[in-house]
This record gives structure tokens, C-alpha cells and sequence, in this order.
């Protein structure tokens, strides 16, 4: 019937609408050439790369034995033979020789930077910033010692805080005077009667005759202005001679525990931690 | 229906039928065969082909024991003669890019499509091949015929020949590109022993058959279908600007010379309707429909025309180089009393002054201060506030440099971590870590403005200065 309406044109016969018909022309030529091509692409990369799901287990495995996590570990390769030349040398040499070579010790702050992140931020904050209770790695004060050997020490053995609750042993008038001069000697004004009370006492056993810690121990510096405890001054200082730190035999005592990193990290991340603690906040 | 509508109608048919024949456009169909007719204005489309002998040539000046011109992208350093560009400095390149903009549209205004007919590496690569063509193949009706040809041997050897010089064109091309990113003469030696780089491979190859199809097969397409230039010189063209222009007072009526008819009294205009001006027109359109998006403006008719006019006697410049203005025969406006040449003026000496002084001021050493977020700041042992900071010191010469750092700022500071000189080396970053240290007391606000000094111990020219800040507890 259409062919009377449309002479010459081969159509399906479907016509809507007067004149709206379907034709049965060919695709144009570079659709079916795309068409085809596309088929074979389809075919070669059915045989060389892993595809058809041949058992339970999974496909085949393709002529190019091609997985992704062979591309993956290629690519972890790559990386690690950039960085191999550096890491070779962190191995060999000490801490202390890291940090005399410049370059080495850049490489060594830039890849320390996420095993902080990682390993130590949750407490010191990123950057070393410190929080409460956990020291500021930042600053210029090194209750263990500032030198690169302390430092990476520390970190492989972890660090335990002691001091003596003498909230039994002291009484509070005592323990009042006591504060304020962790007030005074912060603040560089002399307080001989506290001295005599702090010598009385036997407080200088830990924090020495003047009061400014010994790093063996671990005991504070007083005489600065850098507060182990935040937020510092008379109430701060009262708690702690109070309660003392990690003394089992009070509940209320303060915590100071840094864990050893020993079975956690290798010796190299450990070095690199201690060369990025070091430069924070220029060492000692 | 009347009569009369019928003749109307009649009328408006006719129309439509010449608008008809105006609106050919050329859609690739058929290959343009220009003619090739010499005179003033084929001259100086030859100059304008000749300034491209830079991007030939240029690669092989020397200067200071390298290459003058270098866009050095592996090592981020651009060398022009004397002078070396680093990445820092190329805000001055969008405003090379806003004058050459400018300069575009303000030769569009003056004088039309001059980039397109003189300049644009598209009609001049085009040129440049159908100028072998014609050497090869002979004029216009010879090429057609040896189209229609059967191929035999003759034909064989000069299509041969000619696909050959194109592909050496194309491949010189190529090359040539590549050779101002990279040391030409090292260039060449990697391409003769097939040693050169990937990249260098795909770049050379992209160009040639970027050339290759382009100025030979492509040709006056490119300029219909692909230039955006193409189509926006519409907006850039006002009544003002020179361009080819048939003059069709003069012209018009056309007829062609009758044998024996004298000067004097022929009742026809001055085109004699021989189509010279069509035969030689390199994008085949013509010129006496009026200014048309294939002008490409390169007046080569204007040759073809004033020999013909030579010819007959008659006076040249039947087709010249005439505003619209000029054509409705008023006065042309002087350049100075043209708004868009002072708008344009006023833009492009901004960019180049803005240009003059980035070079006249670029530093040879430039300091960057990153303040150390993580933390802000730090409380020492002995009272005092503790800033770090992150130095990044840029050496654009090319040799090392002993940099000593200080800063000022705030009473009683002390600056850690800069005892020592710094090697700041050649043509890259040097960045160094120091400390400031301020006693508590002497802190006014919880962040004070502190300045950094570096300067070159051997020679002080060299030397920069950055602000920071210093950060304390709050007040």
C-alpha cells in the first residue's frame, strides 16, 4: 500500500500520520565499519584478559595472564625503587648521620610525616602541637632528653611517668606550699621557704636540689615555664603532688605512659620518627 | 487568484533564485584550484609566508652557550636570549596573550582578516603546498585534467613527487616544533639514531599529519568548518575597516568585451565578467557578492583584477582595499577619531607596560614564608613564644648562591636555625626551617607582622624580602 504512496522507496510499510514512515536503508557506512570493529575489540579482549566466567572459582584467565593486583604491586614496586636509594641509606646509617645529610633528612621528615600521623598524632597532636596530658614535642623541653638517641629511645621503649601520690604523706598546708613554689620557680622568683620544704621533704630526690628535673628519670623541670600538666599553675601543681603520676595506689593519679614502639615499627620507621620529633622543634 | 498576484509572485521566485546563486558555499566537494597571478599584493603575502622562516630557523640561534629561545617544560624554565622565565613569573604571560588578542582584534577592525590572508600558518602552509602543486601539476586546467586522468606513469611520478615534498614539509614541521622545546641540534642527533623520547615521536607525528592533512587535503575547509577566528571576525568588522571590496558603482553592469566596441561608448561597467577574480581566489568564493564569511582577505584578487585592468586600459583598483563607508561613498574616518582603535590602543599599552614592567623587575631571587600552622606556636622552657617557619628561597640565576637570612620586626626576637649561610641552589627551590623566638612580654597582639630578609653574602644586589606574621597566645 505505501509503495503506491511513496513509489521507489523501500520502507517497513509502518506510516504514521500521513506521511511519517520507517525506511529500510542501510546504517551509513561508518557506523557499521565502527559497528564491527567495536565486535572484534570485543572478541580479542574476551581472549586476552581475563572474561568469561568459566567455574564457581572465577574467569579465565586470559593470554595475557593480565590481575589487578599484579598491576597494583607493579605499581609498588615503581615507587619503592624511587625510594629504595633513600630508604638503603636510612637503614645503613644511624639517626644522628641522617640528620647530617640535608637531603636525606627531607626525604626522611616528608615520608616520617604520615608515620606521625599514623602512630602518634592521636596523643601529640598533629605537628607535635601536644594535648592535655600528652607533652608538646614542639617546644624546647625534653623531659627524657632532646638528643636524637633519647629521642628515638623513647620512642622504641616507650616512657614511663612516676611520682608518689602525697596526698597521704603530706599534709595540705604542705602541699599548698609546695604548689606555690612550682608557681614561683616557674616564674624565676625565689622562694626559700619552699626550698626548705621541697629539700625537707624530698622532693630534690627526683627533681634535684634546684628543682630542674633530672632527664635519667624523667622528672619535670620546675624551674621553666612549660607545665607537664595542662593547664598548669597553683590548682595544676596541687592535683599532681596530691594524687602523683601512675601511683596504682590512687585511683585519681595522673596518667604518663608513652608505649614502645618496638614490636610495632621496624628500626628504619623508628629512626625516621625520631629525626621528624627532632626537627619539630629543633632538638637538642 | 488575480493577475497581478500571480506576477508578484513571479517576481519574489526570481529573488529567491538569485539569492540562491549567492549562497554557494564551498562544503569540500570540489577541489579549489587558485590561479596563481603575480603582483603587489602576492609580494606581500610572500613576506608574510617569510615570517614563519623564525619557527624554521629559530630553534638554531645560540645564546650564552644554549639554545636563545627554549621552552625547557622538564625543567620549568624558559629562556628567551637573556633572559630566563620560571613558572613564577607567568602571570606576564596573560598579558602577552591579552596583547596578541588585542592586536588581533584591533588589525580585524583596521583592516579585516589581515592574520588570516598573510599570516595564519593554515593559508600559508596551503600556500606553500599548492604553490609546489602548481610547480608540479601546472596551472589550474592541467591539474583538473591530470585529476581526470588515468593513473599512469607520469601521473604516478608527480603525485609521488608531490605527497613526498608534502610529507618533508610535514615532517620539518614537526621537527621544528618540537626543536624550541627541547635543544635542536641534541634533537637531531635523537632522531637520526632513533633515539629520541616518546613524546618527541607523538609530537613529530602529530604535527606531520596535522600539516600533511591540513594544508593538503583540509585546506580552505579548515577555514569554513573548523577556525573560531573565522567566526568571530564578524563582530570585530564594522563600516570602517579596509577590506577587499569590488566596486560595484564602477563595475556594474558587467558585460563582457565586445570585439570592436570602443572605450568610449560601451554601455557596460567596468567588469568584464572574466571571473579572475574567482579563478585565483584560494577559498573560491567571489568577491563582487560583497564581503562573505570565505573571505579570508588576502587580496589576491586584487592582483588578478588590476591585470586585467592594465589589459584593457582601463584604471587598476576596480577591487581595492575600501571600507564600506568608502563604498556608500562618504569619507573615511581618521584612525584617531575611531573609538575602538583608542579602547584597543589604551588595553594593549596596559599589557605591554604591565609586560615592560614584570621584566624590567624580575627578581633574580624571590623568598616565600610559610608559617607553620601545626602549631601555630610554641611555649619554651625559658618563656618565650616560638614560631616556625618554612623559607622557601627561589634561585632563578644559574649559579648557587651563599644566602644569609635574617628578620625584624619585634623587640628582643631571636631568629633559630639561621647560623649558617644557605646554598640556594641554581634554578630551583631551597627551603629552610628556622625558629623565632619573642619573650612573652614584648608580644602586643596574638599576631604581629615580622619580615624576612635574604640576601646573597658575595654580591648584595641579589637579595628579597616576605612578610609574616608572628603568632602568639591571645591578649
Amino acid at each position: 500500500m505505501t509503495d503506491k504512496v511513496f513509489p521507489g522507496e523501500s520502507n517497513t510499510g509502518h506510516v504514521w500520520d500521513d506521511n511519517l514512515r520507517e525506511l529500510t536503508n542501510d546504517p551509513p557506512r561508518w557506523w557499521t565499519i565502527a559497528f564491527w570493529a567495536s565486535v572484534i575489540w570485543w572478541i580479542v579482549y574476551g581472549i586476552i584478559y581475563p572474561t568469561w566466567p568459566v567455574s564457581l572459582e572465577g574467569a579465565n584467565k586470559g593470554l595475557l595472564g593480565w590481575t589487578q593486583i599484579q598491576e597494583y604491586q607493579q605499581g609498588v614496586a615503581e615507587i619503592q625503587a624511587v625510594r629504595a636509594e633513600f630508604e638503603d641509606q636510612i637503614k645503613a646509617k644511624s639517626a644522628k648521620e641522617i640528620l647530617a645529610d640535608p637531603g636525606l633528612t627531607d626525604y626522611t621528615v616528608a615520608s616520617a610525616k604520615v608515620l606521625f600521623g599514623d602512630n602518634c598524632a592521636a596523643c601529640h597532636a598533629a605537628g607535635g602541637a601536644g594535648n592535655p596530658g600528652f607533652p608538646v614535642l614542639a617546644d624546647d623541653n625534653w623531659i627524657y632528653g632532646g638528643s636524637i638517641e633519647t629521642i628515638q629511645q623513647s620512642i622504641t621503649l616507650g616512657r614511663q611517668g612516676v611520682m608518689t601520690s602525697h596526698g597521704k604523706i603530706l599534709s595540705g598546708q604542705e602541699i599548698d606550699a609546695l604548689a606555690n613554689l612550682a608557681v614561683n620557680l616557674s616564674q624565676g622568683k625565689s622562694d626559700p621557704e619552699g626550698m626548705t620544704l621541697f629539700t625537707q621533704k624530698g622532693c630534690i630526690a627526683c627533681h634535684g636540689p634546684e628543682g630542674k628535673g633530672m632527664q635519667v628519670l624523667g622528672s619535670a623541670n620546675l624551674t621553666d615555664s612549660i607545665w607537664r600538666f595542662m593547664p598548669g599553675g597553683f590548682e595544676s601543681a596541687k592535683y599532681t603532688i596530691t594524687h602523683g603520676v601512675n601511683d596504682g595506689t590512687d585511683p585519681q593519679t595522673r596518667e604518663a605512659q608513652m608505649p614502645s614502639f618496638k614490636d610495632r615499627l621496624d628500626e628504619a620507621a623508628i629512626k625516621k620518627l625520631a629525626v621528624y620529633v627532632y626537627q619539630l622543634g629543633g632538638g637538642q | 487568484m488575480s493577475e497581478e498576484q500571480r506576477k508578484v509572485d513571479q517576481a519574489g521566485v526570481d529573488e529567491l533564485y538569485a539569492e540562491a546563486e549567492h549562497w554557494h558555499v564551498n562544503t569540500g566537494g570540489e577541489t579549489i584550484h587558485a590561479k596563481r597571478v603575480p603582483g603587489k599584493w602576492r609580494n606581500l603575502k610572500w613576506l608574510g609566508n617569510a615570517v614563519w622562516l623564525i619557527f624554521f630557523l629559530g630553534p638554531y640561534l645560540r645564546w650564552g652557550g644554549r639554545q636563545a629561545v627554549l621552552f625547557d617544560i622538564p625543567e620549568r624554565q624558559f629562556h628567551i636570549f637573556g633572559l630566563t622565565v620560571l613558572p613564577q613569573d607567568f602571570w606576564m604571560l596573560s598579558l602577552i596573550l591579552l596583547f596578541f588578542a588585542l592586536l588581533l582584534a584591533v588589525s580585524t577592525a583596521l583592516v579585516g582578516r589581515v592574520w588570516c590572508g598573510f599570516f595564519c600558518f593554515q593559508t600559508v602552509w596551503t600556500d606553500i603546498y599548492t604553490w609546489i602543486e602548481d610547480k608540479l601539476e601546472g596551472n589550474p586546467q592541467q591539474r583538473r585534467k591530470l585529476e581526470k586522468a588515468p593513473l599512469d606513469g607520469r601521473k604516478l611520478r608527480i603525485k609521488l613527487t608531490k605527497h613526498a615534498l608534502w610529507l618533508i614539509i610535514a615532517v620539518l614541521t614537526g621537527i621544528s616544533f618540537a626543536a624550541w622545546f627541547t635543544d635542536a641540534f641534541v634533537l637531531w642527533g635523537q632522531i637520526a639514531t632513533l633515539q629520541a623520547s616518546t613524546v618527541v615521536w607523538v609530537v613529530i607525528a602529530m604535527f606531520t599529519a596535522g600539516t600533511y592533512l591540513l594544508a593538503g587535503f583540509m585546506r580552505e575547509q579548515a577555514c569554513f568548518w573548523l577556525c573560531p577566528y573565522a567566526r568571530i571576525q564578524g563582530v570585530m568588522v564594522d563600516k570602517a575597516t579596509a577590506l577587499p571590496t569590488y566596486d560595484y558603482r564602477r563595475g556594474e553592469p558587467r558585460g563582457r568585451v565586445k570585439k570592436g566596441e570602443s572605450e568610449t561608448n560601451r554601455t557596460t561597467g567596468d567588469c568584464i565578467d572574466c571571473n579572475q577574480c574567482v579563478a585565483v581566489c584560494p577559498t573560491g568564493v567571489d568577491i563582487r557578492q560583497g564581503q562573505q564569511e570565505g573571505c579570508i582577505t588576502c587580496a589576491l584578487c586584487l592582483d588578478a583584477c588590476d591585470t586585467v585592468m592594465d589589459k584593457l586600459g582601463r584604471d587598476r583598483g576596480l577591487i581595492r582595499y575600501m571600507s564600506l563607508e568608502e563604498l556608500e561613498g562618504k569619507q573615511p574616518v581618521p584612525l584617531w577619531k575611531r573609538g575602538r582603535v583608542w579602547v584597543y590602543t589604551g588595553i594593549m599599552s596596559i599589557a605591554l607596560a604591565g609586560v615592560a614592567y614584570g621584566i624590567s623587575t624580575i627578581s633574580s631571587l624571590e623568598l616565600k614564608v610559610l608559617h607553620e600552622r601545626q602549631p601555630l606556636f610554641v611555649l619554651q622552657s625559658d618563656g618565650s613564644v616560638q614560631n616556625k617557619y618554612t623559607l622557601k628561597i627561589l634561585n632563578k640565576t644559574n649559579f648557587d648562591m651563599e644566602v644569609a637570612i635574617s628578620a625584624e620586626g619585634l623587640e628582643g626576637m631571636v631568629l633559630v636555625g639561621a647560623e649558617k649561610p644557605v646554598t640556594a641552589h641554581s634554578s630551583n627551590v631551597t627551603a629552610t626551617t628556622v625558629f623565632l623566638r619573642v619573650p612573652r612580654e614584648e608580644l602586643e597582639s596574638d599576631s604581629q607582622p615580622v619580615v624576612f630578609h635574604i640576601r646573597n653574602l658575595k654580591n648584595e644586589q641579589f637579595g628579597a624580602e616576605r612578610e609574616s606574621v608572628f603568632v602568639g597566645p591571645r591578649h
